[in-house]
């Protein structure tokens, strides 16, 4: 889309956008460039300037069975999360948008986990899911040992995942409840003289016209788990126990500031940079073949 | 709708009932463990009437995180990453639509790829670069031979340094530094007719007197939603606080919920922690009921 009237200084057009573009040249695109610059270098151990080093911090990084344990337990973490939060937000925002009784009182409450923060929600959730005091630890107490995640990885990892899905509801229900008020009322309501019942026409008709929202959450979803997943990790478990939920954010963390592995924790930043680029066109090449299908 | 389904009907309360559950047990849990003493939040189960210590834990967990100071930094820091949001996307998107010039759509391609790889992911290098937001300026006075010609010209040195750690600008600038109110700012002029430009134009306005007089008024709406969403993300990061800020004093309220997490000998003290909690997530829960309407709208309109 062009804009017909426009103003034409140069000057003035370039002095508006500069203070972004000086923001977004040091803070993003600078960093970025380093990262990519020490990435295929090696710091000296007596200083003296990095050196070139190529690929190897690659190679050294994926033939190293810690980094590759990260990244499946990553896309663990990411998958799990993201099933369960978005078919919970699914559920219940297709049943509130039928506007039962009490659906003001839906809307707003099952939006409310998306305003906390996640390191606040993790340590909410660490004492909930602890397993010698809160709710879950009634579970020991009529079979001990059964739960517990600061011994048990698997443990561990469900506590993460139950505390990232219950903030991601609350997000996806947004998405979701505002994509079903943009279908016509007029299509559901044709589907249901033509004697449609509501379970019909939420498979037949809204589950198909949401496919746009349900790809665009997927991906912010997946991507999010990458990023917030951090604050959630780093109260709740730190990596342990055994490594069981280190995901690859918090091993760049623990690696370049723990470890002051800057070449190390640079290379998996590239990575993980090149997963999400990916991710990201990935959407923006589906929702521009959706675009022209309105 | 246009049908009765009392069976349907009823399922569908019950699962939206269980869906109220699961959004507010968490609260609950940490309220109630938040009035209870030591010795109770350690039952188990844990009783869930509440008891009578809800304000010495608060006051407890206030005196232990240091959150008098920690929350005025908190809300400095969110209201000054959300009014530079505000401010700077509107002015960006204001050039990228309303000007031509040569580079444009390049400009516009280079503040929008900014929203694909997020703080977290670049985490390391933009840590250096708060170590001295100059350097970038003095590498490529370096390469350009500008410092050589200057010390040799003049006998000084160009040495530029400004450090930002442990500063609130090195809080605030980095997380300024993404495409998100730009692009919703975007999106949003777009919207406006044409006619309105030209009009104005014709009146002898020229681009200035626009925004201010003409844009800036009609985006309210959005800047409000934009306002909303930011000051909640800005409130609720974690990671980069938490690199930057090693001296106490510039330290936010979210980082703090580390000194709270109970140590793992003798009884844990988990009334103070979820006392801490609560003090910690109820501003931007605050916000959010408060703003509900408008916090809705920009999210769904800027599609991050």
């Amino acid at each position: 889309m062009e804009k017909r009237a426009t103003f034409s200084s140069t000057t003035i057009g370039l002095l508006f956008v500069a203070p972004m573009l000086v923001l977004i040249f040091v803070f993003f695109y600078w960093p970025s460039g380093q990262a990519l610059y020490w990435a295929f270098t090696l710091e000296q151990p007596w200083g003296g300037g990095n050196q070139w080093v190529g690929f190897q911090n690659f190679q050294q990084l994926l033939a190293d069975p810690v980094y590759w344990n990260s990244v499946i337990r990553s896309l663990v973490f990411a998958l799990s999360s993201t099933v369960i939060a978005m078919g919970l937000a699914l559920v219940l925002a297709l049943f509130t948008d039928r506007e039962l009784r009490f659906h003001r009182a839906y809307r707003s409450v099952l939006v409310w986990p998306y305003a906390i923060a996640a390191p606040a929600l993790g340590l909410a959730f660490r004492f909930i899911l602890a397993p010698e005091a809160g709710l879950l630890s009634v579970i020991n107490h009529l079979s001990p040992g059964l739960w517990n995640p600061a011994l048990d990885g698997t443990d561990a990892m469900i506590a993460i995942v139950i505390a990232f899905s219950w903030k991601y509801i609350g997000y996806n229900f947004i998405f979701f409840l505002s994509a079903l008020a943009s279908i016509p009322r007029s299509l559901t309501e044709a589907a249901a003289m033509d004697g449609a019942g509501p379970a019909r026409r939420i498979l037949d008709i809204q589950l198909p016209l949401l496919t746009p929202t349900l790809f665009f959450l997927l991906v912010i979803n997946i991507t999010e788990s990458f990023q917030d997943s951090f604050g959630i990790v780093d109260i709740m478990t730190q990596g342990g126990p055994a490594r069981a939920t280190e995901l690859m954010v918090y091993k760049i963390y623990f690696d370049g500031f723990k470890g002051l592995d800057y070449s190390g924790a640079a290379a998996q930043s590239i990575i993980l940079m090149l997963l999400v680029i990916m991710l990201t066109v990935v959407q923006f090449r589906f929702i521009e073949r959706r675009v022209h299908y309105k | 709708m246009v049908e009765r389904t009392p069976v349907f009907d009823a399922i569908c309360q019950a699962i939206l009932f269980l869906g109220l559950l699961i959004a507010l047990v968490p609260f609950a849990i940490v309220i109630i463990a938040a009035t209870h003493d030591i010795r109770t939040v350690n039952t188990v189960p844990m009783p869930l009437v509440p008891g009578h210590d809800l304000y010495a834990n608060l006051a407890e967990a206030w005196q232990r995180a240091d959150l008098g100071r920690k929350l005025f930094n908190s809300v400095l820091f969110a209201t000054a990453v959300a009014c530079g949001k505000v401010i700077l996307s509107a002015m960006a998107a204001f050039s990228i639509v309303y000007f031509r010039f040569p580079g444009r759509s390049a400009l516009f391609w280079a503040i929008f790829v900014t929203l694909m790889l997020p703080l977290e992911v670049r985490i390391v290098p933009t840590y250096a670069v708060a170590a001295n937001a100059l350097a970038p300026f003095q590498a490529i006075l370096n390469v350009t031979g500008i410092t050589w010609l200057v010390q040799t010209v003049s006998g000084i040195e160009v040495k530029l340094e400004w450090g930002l750690l442990n500063s609130y600008p090195g809080l605030i600038l980095p997380l300024v530094a993404t495409a998100t109110g730009t692009f919703l700012y975007r999106q949003f002029y777009l919207t406006i007719p044409d006619e309105l430009a030209e009009a104005a134009k014709m009146d002898g306005s020229g681009p200035v007197r626009f925004f201010v007089d003409m844009l800036l008024p009609l985006s309210r709406p959005n800047m409000i939603a934009l306002f909303t969403i930011m000051f909640v993300w800005a409130w609720n990061q974690y990671l980069w606080p938490l690199l930057v800020t090693t001296d106490p004093n510039f330290g936010i309220a979210v980082t703090e919920l580390r000194s709270l997490i109970p140590s793992e000998f003798g009884l844990p003290d988990w009334n103070v922690a979820m006392a801490g909690t609560l003090i910690i997530m109820v501003p931007p829960l605050i916000v959010v009921i408060l703003m509900q309407r408008w916090f809705v709208r920009g999210l769904i309109s800027t599609e991050k």
